[in-house]
């Protein structure tokens, strides 16, 4: 019985340490390549937000949120002369079956925004996917947050603030403009205080 | 085992007569939830292929020392290490892909077609042997996920292998072939069919 046992464990200890330095050597050799590509992901993200920018820098802000303190990339982009065009960031947040993940643009006057880049969403094909077509990011070019982004259906908006949802897929609509009115107002509000020191980093 | 069976047959049962799909009804999970393009069918296929076949050569490899009584979470830990090896593998060489199939990568660990080709078959069958099942099963599973993705990704989009080949001018997306009913529809539909001709052909099987 006790040879049995010990059987046993030999043979799970040994299965599992083979099967883990595979894992560990492929985990090493890939690591940089993973890294590389979310970069790269990151990058052409940012630049589509930001038209016209030629280079961009990083600040990692530590934001009060729901859940305690969080920490948040803020991208501040700069145009071919060196002038500032605006800041971009991730905005994220419960869609209609799952999380909708967005890259924003937003201009130096903390009002407007310089568009809009879907980077993860799960909408229904064909009605809230249509999230990710240009007719209705366009409609962010420009747009401005104050007080809020709104939505109207079925005809074309009015006001500055305002985007015509998808029909269809009101919810995912709604869900959009909540997600990036919410977090562009921490986002603002934290680049408000904190304007002095962020200018002072270039 | 008793009465050899030919090498060829070997690995031609498991592209129809046991694939695992359509005869045997295993690995749905994975052929339901992401045959929504032809890609993704073949993606899949292709990643739960190198899994089937990396741990029937381990099982068969190490078959005579695996104790009786600890034989499944030996099996899984080999499969899970492989599986790990596939996602770790598509998010760094094509981590669009890896985008769209999304959980379903990991979840291969509990596809039971691999487990069941490791327990039933590798367990007790030469290395050479245990490679040739494991290919006709791999490839038969793919084939499977690549017709039921083309078919969705025709009906559902009107373009195949992600070429758009039908205008919207000219014709209406099928929406639902590309959401979860069209899995059930055209699965359901295709296991039917095959079973029909396989029945009318006077059913070996």
């Amino acid at each position: 019985m006790k040879e049995k046992t010990a059987g046993m464990l030999i043979v799970l200890t040994v299965v599992a340490t083979i099967i883990g330095g595979v894992l560990a050597t492929v985990y090493k050799t890939a690591a940089p390549r993973i890294e590389a590509n979310r970069l790269a992901e990151e990058k052409r993200a940012i630049f589509e937000v930001l038209p016209g920018a030629a280079r961009y820098e990083t600040i990692e802000a530590v934001i009060p949120g729901d859940k305690g303190d969080e920490t948040v990339k803020i991208f501040r982009g700069f145009d071919d002369t060196g002038q500032f065009i605006g800041y971009a960031y991730t905005t994220a947040g419960p869609g209609f079956q799952a999380i909708i993940k967005m890259m924003v643009g937003l201009q130096p006057d903390y009002l407007k925004l310089h568009g809009m880049q879907v980077l993860e969403q799960l909408e229904t094909p064909g009605l809230g996917n249509k999230i990710l077509y240009d007719d209705f990011r366009d409609q962010f070019k420009g747009l401005e947050l104050h007080p809020k982004i709104d939505y109207v259906k079925n005809k074309k908006p009015e006001k500055p603030n305002e985007i015509q949802s998808i029909a269809g897929a009101t919810i995912t609509s709604k869900a959009v403009a909540d997600i990036i009115t919410e977090d562009s107002r921490r986002i603002i509000a934290y680049l408000k205080a904190h304007e002095g020191e962020v200018a002072e980093a270039e | 085992m008793a009465g050899k069976t030919s090498l060829g047959r070997e690995f031609t049962k498991g592209l129809w007569d046991e694939n695992a799909v359509i005869k045997q009804l295993l690995g749905l999970c994975p052929a339901l939830a992401v045959s929504n393009s032809a890609v993704n069918g073949l993606a899949m296929g292709l990643a739960t292929y190198f899994v089937v076949l990396s741990a029937s050569i381990f099982v068969s490899l190490i078959k005579s020392v695996i104790p009786k009584d600890v034989r499944i979470p030996v099996k899984i830990i080999i499969i899970a290490g492989f599986v790990t090896v596939v996602d770790i593998f598509l998010k760094a060489m094509f981590p669009a892909l890896s985008k769209s199939l999304g959980p379903y990568i990991p979840l291969i660990v509990v596809n039971c077609l691999i487990l069941g080709r490791a327990e039933s078959f590798a367990s007790h069958h030469s290395v050479g042997r245990s490679i040739i099942d494991a290919s006709g099963t791999g490839i038969g599973f793919t084939w499977v996920l690549v017709v039921l993705g083309a078919v969705r990704e025709i009906l559902g989009t009107g373009s195949i292998f992600g070429f758009q080949f039908l205008t919207e001018a000219t014709f209406t997306p099928w929406i639902v072939m590309i959401l979860p009913g069209g899995a059930f529809l055209s699965l359901g539909l295709m296991i039917g069919i095959i079973n029909y001709v396989s029945a009318r052909r006077g059913g070996q099987a």
